[in-house]
């Protein structure tokens, strides 16, 4: 058995998995997918849906109480001081150093997985640029956008081979969300097989693969592309002078299936095909004004809500 | 009408560091208004101050009426306020958390008895009337905090990122209180990292380091900067000029 790779397995193996805390809160039954090799894997939830117990099992920091995973062909139980000095953890909460500087932090986690900072720099090399300005100051002192930078540096420094990620875009602008989400298409090249989670919809779209997961069940595992075009009900953007008198008068129109806000529309999913004039004459007969009514190209969160409901 | 919130050059500095760049802006009673801005960009500070919980270091300002100056207790009691991070007690029951704020805004006893009901009755949550908070859906509890920090009836709610990691169906359930709320006047002062939620504020403001970079409807912001989406419009304001200070 090699060491570093193998090739001929997939990058994460999850079969059945499940993990309890208590009598009650079931925080994943029965979960099962796979991540191939140089994939770029996307578990897209709400808070509660059980993506941190998920990767935390990976991580080998929890232990599942039934089901199996492999990372790169490890068992989790088993092999678990291979998986950990092979792999590449970000945590959802901030756990560098805070009283270390960017420098001594990053050499800390260099020096642990018995490597330098040299060695790998060609991997971390378009992140820390950014970085290198403040590289003396305290990590507790950075902002938001750069303690992350910090972070997926400090998770990289070893050339692992499969990088989890839990959240790293919670709470952060979208500016440096799209910007992360650039670092992360870079490393993909790199051939790191990366898992992230996160609950923001939206990034769905920047995956290879998304497994949208909720209350520890997985609703859809597909490409982003095959999870918006599952959605087969006729789809409208509606919008009128008043947006919350129109989501409560979309909801009683018999053609509707559902009504939900989106942006400055209200995407009504029909139960059946019929002419918009229908519908426009069923708002000016609710006294609506400017009546806007247009076809809407279904997103990840018109699938997600969709899915929600059939459970 | 006397606008819901007027700044006029509103301004706030730590030391050297201006975090507050002298911003000027109203916003009119029941409206909801969009408080955009990237990490950093100062959307704290300006709101503390408009809460009444930061001197300002020049400037004016006037929130239902009252000056964030001399007036700040006055305003504490007209605002309602709800974050992500600061809402409910966990160790308190959901009946319990509405009892408890219903005396810190000094509600008399009938009128707390009677919002418990209605409350509960409201968000149908009878089920987890007796459950202590921390043990509710994440869901629930955005929900409870919002129809809590509005109990009290106030002219204007902040609401500090209210909906960071709820599920897309839950997300919209709060933002259709938000219209309801707003529909019946009060007015809303919500900040979103969600650049489709900013959608549904009437008008949206954009800090870029310490200033008001973009005040204007989604449409027209959109329109001006000849962008699809507001996270378009968001980009192209705060991506040339980031920096860390």
């Amino acid at each position: 058995m090699n060491d570093t790779t193998m090739p001929t397995t997939q990058a994460i193996q999850v079969e059945s998995l499940s993990k309890r805390y208590g009598k009650n809160a079931q925080a994943l039954s029965q979960v099962s997918f796979e991540v191939g090799r140089g994939e770029l894997f996307g578990l897209i939830g709400p808070d509660g849906a059980g993506k941190t117990t998920l990767i935390r099992i990976l991580a080998t920091l929890l232990l599942a109480d039934e089901g199996q995973a492999r990372v790169n062909g490890w068992e989790v139980r088993r092999d678990y001081r291979k998986i950990r000095s092979h792999i590449g953890y970000m945590p959802g909460r901030f756990s560098l150093y805070q009283d270390l500087s960017v420098e001594e932090n990053l050499h800390f986690f260099a020096t642990i997985f018995g490597t330098t900072i040299k060695e790998n720099y060609e991997l971390i090399h378009d992140i820390y640029v950014q970085l290198e300005p403040f590289r003396k100051r305290k990590a507790g002192k950075l902002s938001g956008g750069m303690k992350q930078k910090l972070a997926l540096c400090c998770a990289l420094i070893h050339k692992p081979v499969v990088l989890l990620l839990d959240e790293p875009t919670t709470g952060v602008d979208p500016v440096s969300r799209q910007e992360f989400w650039e670092m992360l298409k870079r490393l993909k090249e790199k051939d790191i097989t990366i898992l992230v989670s996160t609950p923001y919809m939206d990034e769905a779209s920047l995956c290879d693969r998304v497994a949208l997961i909720q209350k520890g069940n997985i609703l859809s595992i597909d490409e982003p592309g095959g999870i918006v075009s599952a959605f087969d009900k006729p789809l409208l953007a509606v919008r009128t002078n008043d947006m919350y008198r129109l989501i409560q008068d979309l909801r009683e129109f018999e053609s509707a299936h559902s009504a939900f806000p989106f942006g400055e529309y209200v995407h009504l999913a029909l139960r059946n095909s019929i002419w918009p004039e229908a519908i426009h004459a069923y708002l000016a007969g609710k006294e609506h004004t400017g009546i806007e009514i247009k076809p809407a190209q279904a997103t990840i969160e018109d699938a997600f809500m969709e899915l929600m409901t059939q459970e | 009408m006397v606008p819901a919130i007027t700044a006029e050059k509103l301004t706030k500095k730590f030391g050297d560091f201006t975090a507050v760049n002298q911003i000027t802006f109203e916003v009119q009673k029941g409206e909801i208004f969009g408080f955009l801005g990237a990490n950093g960009a100062g959307k704290t500070t300006a709101m503390r101050m408009l809460n009444g919980l930061s001197r300002p270091t020049s400037g004016q300002a006037s929130v239902a009426g009252f000056d964030v100056y001399r007036e700040t207790e006055k305003i504490k009691k007209h605002i309602g306020y709800m974050s992500q991070k600061f809402s409910l007690y966990e160790d308190l029951t959901v009946r319990e958390n509405i009892q408890f704020y219903g005396g810190i805004y000094g509600l008399p006893g009938r009128e707390i008895r009677h919002q418990i009901k209605e409350l509960i009755g409201g968000l149908g949550m009878q089920e987890y009337a007796n459950t202590l908070v921390k043990a509710i859906p994440l869901g629930w509890k955005q929900k409870l905090s919002f129809s809590i920090a509005i109990m009290h009836r106030p002219e204007i709610v902040f609401l500090d990122e209210p909906t960071g990691g709820v599920d897309p169906i839950t997300r919209r359930q709060f933002w259709e209180m938000i219209y309801k709320a707003a529909s019946e006047g009060m007015t809303i002062f919500v900040t979103t990292h969600y650049m489709d939620e900013s959608e549904y504020c009437g008008r949206v403001s954009i800090m870029v380091d310490g200033r008001i970079a973009a005040l204007d409807t989604p449409r027209a912001l959109k329109e001006q900067f000849g962008a699809s989406s507001m996270n378009d419009v968001f980009l192209q304001l705060t991506r040339p000029n980031q920096k860390e200070s």
